[in-house]
């Protein structure tokens, strides 16, 4: 299937030309990094943007930097960047372990984490991670710079707080001080393209506290505030675990698709996070840092 | 029609495109390049790899425009000066039965070795995860790859 289109392309090389053309253009321009999506949709006619904008000739844009304890994730950074980084690796492995259950090599080598939270699948793999670790989003227009927090971000089934003269230009994660370890349990039919019929993530922190998030079960990715409260300060038991499933699955509404029917999904959640939440206190006690 | 300059299996070319034209529309029907195959034409079936810049992508899901300046090789350049041992592996274990997928498997299994010259089953299995196959099963391609990183 080819583009039945036609669109003008450019690839600026610094931000202000970028929120010029997204003023000019507003909903007509599309941000183009991957394209892993952006390309498909076109090919099915689900996005005729009249102007292409490709920001990989931003230099910035593809930095992965590590500055007073903040991380910063550059949109054009993709998800075989994040494996690589020894960055990522040393401060925030869960970022890798959840980069490395993406698709496959030929489209991690392209595929980027901005855009797969711009997308905004329900089953965006990088969602949970980003909403355990409280994360940022940096939007910036011509108006100026705003920061989005992931909380907030999710607004619909592919729908975020992003408007249409803004791009994304990154994302922020402050490390916390309180020692933590976690986990992101994905399930998938088998690995290699396929995306999340669900997937936890979940964070623990030395002091007893735990951040718990989900993608793929619900309309949007979200965090389950509910069950962080009740774990709050408690040590895990079962009896404990046995309470906070229960309390999950009032906080889900999967539906019944090609990959998996709601019932199977809203019972493996259970499954999944009872699996992650031990394997992150294991993790946290073996004294490996997240 | 926009002028695009890149290298194509370590020759330089010049050629003109539209912007909506895909690097795999071109590489077959500008270029004459036929290793990459349309599949599935949205990414999930990995036929259409090709290395861009030594890492292997998916040229259907690549405007033609954005590889200007880079360096695309394909299957005709990796064989260029015969058969890698990775295809003659391919060849030895029976690997494919119509070839459809032949290209793209062999990009991704280059793309793994020439990062890790001794991959395990499990990284190789990993490796070639977005590939499909509807002929031989895997099993004689992933023996294959498996054979070479024995060497």
């Amino acid at each position: 299937m080819s583009i039945i289109h036609d669109f003008e392309y450019c690839k600026p090389t610094t931000l202000d030309e970028v929120t010029d053309l997204l003023s000019q253009h507003g909903e007509k321009a599309k941000i183009l990094a991957g394209g892993t999506d952006l390309v498909v949709q076109m090919k099915e006619n689900i996005k005729m943007p009249d102007t292409v904008i490709d920001i990989k000739g931003i230099k910035n844009l593809h930095e992965i930097l590590f500055e007073d304890n903040t991380l910063f994730i550059g949109a054009c950074v993709t998800f075989r960047e994040l494996i690589e980084s020894e960055i990522i690796k040393k401060y925030f492995p869960l970022i890798k372990e959840m980069s490395q259950t993406v698709a496959s090599m030929g489209i991690r080598n392209r595929a980027t984490i901005v855009g797969n939270i711009c997308s905004a699948v329900p089953s965006a793999d990088s969602a949970p991670v980003l909403l355990v670790y409280d994360a940022d989003i940096i939007a910036k227009s011509a108006s100026g710079e705003r920061i989005i927090p992931i909380t907030e971000w999710f607004t619909g089934p592919k729908e975020t707080a992003l408007r249409a003269d803004e791009l994304v230009t990154g994302i922020e994660i402050r490390l916390t001080d309180t020692k933590h370890a976690g986990r992101y349990e994905k399930l998938g039919r088998y690995s290699g393209e396929d995306l999340a019929q669900a997937g936890v993530c979940i964070l623990v922190f030395e002091d007893l506290h735990y951040n718990v998030a989900f993608c793929a079960v619900g309309p949007v990715p979200k965090r389950v505030f509910s069950v962080e409260k009740l774990l709050h300060g408690k040590v895990i038991s079962d009896v404990l675990i046995e309470e906070a499933k229960h309390l999950l699955q009032e906080e889900i509404s999967p539906i019944t698709d090609i990959r998996a029917t709601n019932e199977y999904r809203a019972h493996m959640m259970g499954v999944m996070f009872e699996r992650g939440l031990k394997k992150a206190v294991s993790r946290l006690h073996g004294g490996v840092n997240a | 029609m926009p002028e695009i300059h890149f290298i194509l299996n370590h020759e330089k070319r010049v050629i003109n495109v539209e912007f909506h034209e895909t690097l795999l529309e071109v590489l077959r029907e500008k270029l004459g390049v036929k290793s990459p195959k349309c599949g599935c034409d949205r990414g999930d079936c990995g036929a259409c790899n090709v290395l861009l810049n030594g890492q292997s992508v998916r040229s259907c899901l690549i405007l033609a425009v954005e590889v200007d300046g880079q360096e695309i090789v394909t299957v005709e350049g990796i064989s260029k000066h015969g058969l890698t041992k990775v295809q003659e592996a391919m060849i030895d274990n029976n690997a494919f039965q119509c070839g459809f997928c032949a290209p793209g498997i062999i990009i991704s299994a280059t793309e793994l070795l020439n990062n890790n010259q001794h991959p395990t089953i499990e990284e190789i299995k990993e490796a070639l995860s977005g590939n499909l196959c509807r002929c031989t099963g895997y099993l004689p391609i992933l023996d294959a790859v498996f054979k070479v990183s024995k060497e």
